[in-house]
């Protein structure tokens, strides 16, 4: 009675790809919540820590009589020293992209966690002909990745209502570039987040991780702030962060501004989602099998 | 016949300790096969590995002709499985789950759609199709189960418990499904259970495990005339101990003993030959009988004597104390 079907490596990949994301556009509510984060650090924190305004306005030192248009050119080479560009909010809406993945991406790791507690999702998905390792896995990778740059991309565009200010010679290559730059640091951090739950079975040590991982992944990378202004002790974290790569990226293709070499950027990014996938399919097979 | 399942030497083991002991068994096609034994007794575990879930430490089985550990890929398109927990994606509706579990399966869309509403029809769930299975009913979600399994048309369907936690009626349904859909496909169907009677009413041949190794192997009627065959009580009017040294002497009788005017025994094919024999004999000698009663042995019985314990013992503890806790609060009143 077997089916004569011949079934292809990546079989069950973009099913299993759309069972999430099926969960995750039905509940426009839990979209929204996500959302809320980096909308209330670009408009909160953005919007009023504006180191422009700080230089101009009110700046009056008694007994030196320092004309306006010298502290306005002072405080726009410090700026851009420090920030590349005299629009920290520009600056600042870029390292939202890349929180808004991170954080998607490492609730990839919740997901399997869920499967395995809603108790035989997963033990029903080995008995069908889905290749295990790779599928199942990347299936929830994938999903991330989608879900990453839908919800980059709103950012984005919220950022731009409230005043983002993109690269005038901005061209569709850039975005693709940035795009491409985002959906990198997701493969990787979904990859290394659902190989870390493929044992386990608690939904509270996931969270735990989670709060514990995001934070310290924001704050030591550029998204607030250059590297260059950090103690020398962090600096060395947030080179290896790659956060700091998709922020440079980004902030060169969106905003123009100079950074390092893009080359290298994209280099550390594809052997970052690499090294991490390929761990992810390979452990997957080894700790699935034996559910 | 030809077989669908052959296990050889299968085993596995959990560190020191044996789940699965080298089992043998066959199973086949168009067969409704039971898998009877206690919690813990290697059922699950000889299931998972079946359905490639789990590698065998040791053995292996052959599923619809392919190896489960050689061609698991081919073993998986061959097979349906209704694991014990609930598979089904609770976020999801009904009509989701089967058409995701479809594409697993790679069956073509306008194909899956066919199959998914026949299958909810059969198992009664059309009216629910769009409902989040969060909102389903144990029985519900039973029978939902069992159309994912049957989504890819699966010569052998594997149900592990299929109707543990389920009341009579709903128990009852699901074998009617279980039935129907042999009828329908020619679906080989091996299941497990700790049931007695679901094992003795709905299974065609039964294999009993325990410790991981299968004791007995055979029909529900085999099975209880390997214990001795049926009980048979005769109350006479006459000489009880000629009576007995009658009885004694017909072939096939055995475990006579006494008790007052009344004679127990057991007795192969007791339903048909023996009795009117034993009846002739006593006639002969004047021996008149006043009353007989032939008993079946229950699969309990069955169970007892295979593996030395009651499978009832755990499940019944909880109701003997229920039992006492009612007779004690009774006395107090």
């Amino acid at each position: 009675m077997g089916m004569a079907v011949k079934l292809h490596p990546l079989h069950g990949l973009w099913a299993l790809t759309n069972r999430e994301l099926a969960k995750w556009y039905k509940a426009p509510v839990i979209l929204i919540i996500s959302l809320i984060q980096p909308i209330v650090w670009l408009a909160f924190f953005g919007k009023s820590m504006n180191f422009a305004t700080m230089f101009t306005s009110g700046l009056n030192i008694p007994g030196l009589n320092i004309p306006k248009q010298v502290i306005d050119e002072i405080a726009s080479e410090v700026l851009k020293a420090n920030f590349g560009t005299t629009d920290y909010f520009s600056f600042l809406a870029v390292g939202m992209l890349s929180f808004i993945t991170l954080f998607t991406s490492l609730q990839s790791g919740m997901s399997i966690v869920w499967d395995r507690r809603l108790g035989g999702v997963l033990s029903k998905l080995l008995t069908t002909p889905v290749p295990r390792g790779g599928n199942i896995v990347m299936a929830k990778v994938l999903n991330s990745m989608i879900r990453s740059l839908v919800q980059a991309t709103i950012v984005l565009i919220i950022a731009m209502l409230l005043g983002m200010s993109l690269n005038p010679s901005l061209n569709p290559l850039d975005i693709l570039g940035a795009y491409a730059a985002l959906a990198l640091m997701s493969m990787g951090f979904a990859s290394l987040f659902v190989t870390l739950a493929l044992r386990s079975t608690s939904w509270e040590s996931q969270m735990a991780i989670m709060n514990l991982l995001n934070m310290p992944l924001m704050f030591a990378s550029n998204s607030f702030y250059p590297v260059k202004s950090m103690p020398w002790w962090l600096k060395p974290i947030a080179y290896v962060n790659p956060l700091t790569y998709v922020n440079d990226i980004n902030r060169q293709l969106l905003l123009g501004v100079t950074g390092y070499n893009l080359l290298l950027d994209f280099t550390y990014l594809i052997a970052f989602a690499a090294i991490f996938s390929i761990i992810g399919i390979v452990l997957s097979w080894r700790y699935l099998s034996e559910a | 016949m030809e077989v669908a399942i052959k296990a050889i030497n299968l085993t596995k083991r959990y560190g020191n300790f044996t789940a699965v002991d080298h089992i043998n068994f066959e199973v086949y096609y168009g067969e409704v096969f039971g898998f009877l034994g206690p919690n813990g007794a290697g059922k699950t575990t000889t299931i998972k590995m079946l359905t490639t879930v789990t590698r065998p430490t040791e053995g292996t089985a052959i599923i619809n002709g392919y190896d489960v550990i050689k061609q698991p890929a081919k073993v998986r398109e061959s097979i349906g499985v209704v694991p014990q927990e609930y598979t089904a994606d609770e976020d999801l509706t009904g009509w989701e789950n089967l058409m995701l579990i479809a594409a697993l399966y790679g069956i073509p869309k306008r194909e899956a759609r066919e199959r998914a509403a026949e299958l909810l029809d059969m198992v009664e769930l059309s009216y629910a199709a769009d409902r989040k299975v969060e909102t389903y009913s144990g029985g519900m979600r039973r029978r939902l189960e069992i159309a994912m399994g049957l989504i890819n048309r699966p010569a052998i369907l594997f149900l592990d418990e299929p109707t543990l936690g389920l009341d009579a009626q709903t128990r009852a349904a699901i074998w009617d499904y279980v039935y129907r859909l042999r009828r329908q496909y020619g679906t080989t169907i091996f299941m497990t259970t700790h049931y007695l009677e679901e094992a003795d009413q709905y299974a065609e041949r039964v294999a009993i495990i325990d410790h991981g190794k299968i004791l007995a192997i055979g029909t529900p009627k085999e099975l209880k005339e390997k214990v001795g065959g049926d009980v048979i009580t005769i109350e006479v009017n006459g000489d009880v101990n000629t009576a007995r040294k009658v009885i004694e002497g017909i072939d096939g009788v055995s475990g006579v003993t006494v008790n007052g005017n009344t004679i127990t025994f057991k007795v192969r094919n007791g339903n048909t030959a023996a009795p009117p024999i034993i009846l002739e004999a006593l006639n002969k000698l004047s021996i008149r009988a006043t009353s007989i009663t032939i008993k079946e042995p229950t699969m309990d019985e069955v169970f007892l004597e295979f593996t030395g314990r009651r499978l009832r013992d755990e499940e019944g503890s909880s109701e003997e104390f229920m039992r006492f806790r009612r007779t004690v609060a009774r006395a107090r009143r």
